[in-house]
């Protein structure tokens, strides 16, 4: 591989060797393979009986509509909120108030250490268990909202702040006022940037999703469990479907954030949100 | 604000077991991500595709599905870890929960630390191993002075940040019957229901505080790693 920093392009003997690394490595994954599709032979998981309700018409369009209906609309009305509370707060950061930047940052910090599932099961507790007012599924969507929210403000935050400069100081010098500078000059460019992180932020919202399982609200994961449990033998074929449907949307969303990084960011800005602190952006080499 | 204090016990038991998860989950991740790492980077082509498949699997799944193979499809296969309640390790011993729950945050982290670790050996300049092979040293020679170094620089804030979101991935186990942190909050909650606000602040401030500590340790690592 020529270019890596690890080592230099391979000569004729270290091809050789190589080459018998490939097929050991080949025989050992292929060993595995073969082990994993045995054990399943063995315990009879390859029954069509097992499989048979994801050929089923009626159960399919349960997994389609359902499931990855409602997870989607869990995971798209949770980014679309997210987005509208990581502006809000984004930009609070900055704010040259400290009554508005302290608060802000207080908030973003919280909803970003605390898990989803702890919140998602605090806001069903409080507003939907009994008679709340909320269903399980709007539950999930404020819990995700709450989370996604606060990486997307500090995402936003420095987003803004990898504006050129000269931007800024250009738009004061033409007589812009300080809410015209930051909503003509440096929001859309901070988008620009930002929109990469945005798509994985949909993949990592549309993940978890599935944790509304854990308060009942309708999903991929919970239609799957219904599944399970009205067959009673197919845990292990149900699990496999859901794990493809998942990777399956996720990879989509991948290739979609790909094209927008390349489209619209180039190569070589990176924006990074790390899980605490400041996120930056990063020169890709 | 009673309601914890008054079984306070049980709030440090909780989040004592969420402690266990992170840490025996977090090291083996990072065993498991390193060998991963290795396979990625390195010059057999066979190996980078299957760790690279492995990263493309365990990442777009989610931590939740992966919950679902290990505790309720994995018994079907007749995998129930029960073996590991017969293992007695100086006066403690672990349920078989326990362990599908780290297996299964082990299996979904170490994809993360494979790409962190990866990013990481990526971000050490071409230029710095050509100098190195220019002056003469060997392979070992160059990674040990010269690469590696700089690799665990950068690999220390992405890593930190992975450990982090381990720490917080821990609630999922709560779903399949782990008493940790998650799980004691739901069951504080239906004790004293009057007090949802003050027991979720509580828990939260919990999980804030485990957060905080690795953030704080990984910044103390990167200041003694780094350089000028």
């Amino acid at each position: 591989m020529a270019g890596s920093v690890l080592f230099d392009a391979p000569g004729p003997r270290t091809i050789a060797r190589h080459r018998i690394y490939s097929v050991l490595s080949v025989l050992a994954l292929a060993g595995l393979a073969a082990l994993v599709v045995l054990k399943l032979e063995e315990k009879g998981q390859f029954e069509y009986a097992l499989w048979e309700p994801f050929l089923t018409p009626e159960y399919i369009e349960a997994l389609l509509v359902d499931g990855l209906l409602n997870t989607l609309l869990m995971a798209f009305g949770a980014i679309l909120g997210a987005v509208v509370f990581g502006v809000l707060f984004g930009v609070g950061k900055l704010s040259d108030h400290p009554w508005v930047r302290w608060p802000c940052w207080l908030v973003v910090e919280f909803w970003r250490a605390v898990p989803v599932l702890l919140s998602m099961i605090f806001w069903w507790m409080l507003l939907s268990l009994g008679d709340g007012p909320l269903s399980p599924l709007q539950c999930v969507i404020i819990a995700l909202t709450l989370y996604n929210g606060a990486v997307l403000a500090e995402a936003f935050r420095a987003g803004i702040l990898a504006v050129p400069v000269g931007q800024v100081e250009a738009a004061y010098a033409l007589g812009m006022r300080k809410t015209q500078v930051m909503t003509t000059i440096q929001l859309p460019q901070a988008v620009k940037i930002m929109l990469p992180v945005l798509v994985s932020q949909c993949i990592v919202a549309l993940k978890d999703t599935s944790l509304g399982y854990a308060i009942g609200a309708p999903g991929l994961t919970y239609i799957g469990e219904q599944i399970y449990i009205e067959f009673r033998v197919n845990q292990v074929p149900t699990a496999i479907v859901l794990a493809a449907a998942y990777i399956a949307v996720n990879l989509l969303l991948t290739l979609l954030a790909n094209w927008l990084q390349k489209r619209y960011v180039g190569e070589k800005k990176v924006l990074e949100v790390p899980m605490v602190g400041e996120a930056h952006v990063t020169q890709r080499t | 604000m009673e309601a914890v204090f008054s079984n306070f016990g049980e709030y440090l038991d909780a989040f004592g077991v969420t402690l266990a998860l992170f840490a025996v989950s977090g090291l083996a991740s990072m065993v498991l991500g390193l060998v991963l790492a290795t396979m990625r980077v390195g010059p057999v082509s066979v190996l980078r595709g299957a760790a690279g498949l492995y990263v493309t699997v365990f990442r777009n799944t989610p931590l939740l599905v992966i919950f679902i193979f290990m505790a309720v499809a994995a018994p079907k296969l007749g995998y129930t870890f029960r073996f590991v309640e017969d293992v007695e390790i100086a006066g403690w011993n672990v349920s078989a929960y326990f362990t599908r729950a780290c297996i299964a945050l082990t299996l979904y982290t170490s994809a993360f630390v494979c790409e962190g670790i990866r990013s990481g050996v990526n971000s050490v300049q071409l230029g710095q191993a050509e100098a190195a092979r220019a002056v003469g040293m060997t392979f070992l020679q160059s990674m040990r002075h010269v690469i590696l170094p700089q690799a665990g620089r950068a690999v220390i804030p992405p890593l930190a940040s992975v450990q982090i979101a381990l720490a917080k991935n821990t609630s999922v186990a709560a779903v399949f019957g782990m008493a940790e942190a998650t799980a004691t909050m739901r069951a504080f909650n239906n004790n004293y229901a009057d007090q949802r606000v003050q027991i979720f602040l509580l828990f939260a401030l919990g999980y804030i505080v485990i957060v905080e500590i690795i953030s704080f340790g990984s910044h103390m690592l990167e200041r003694r790693a780094k350089v000028a």
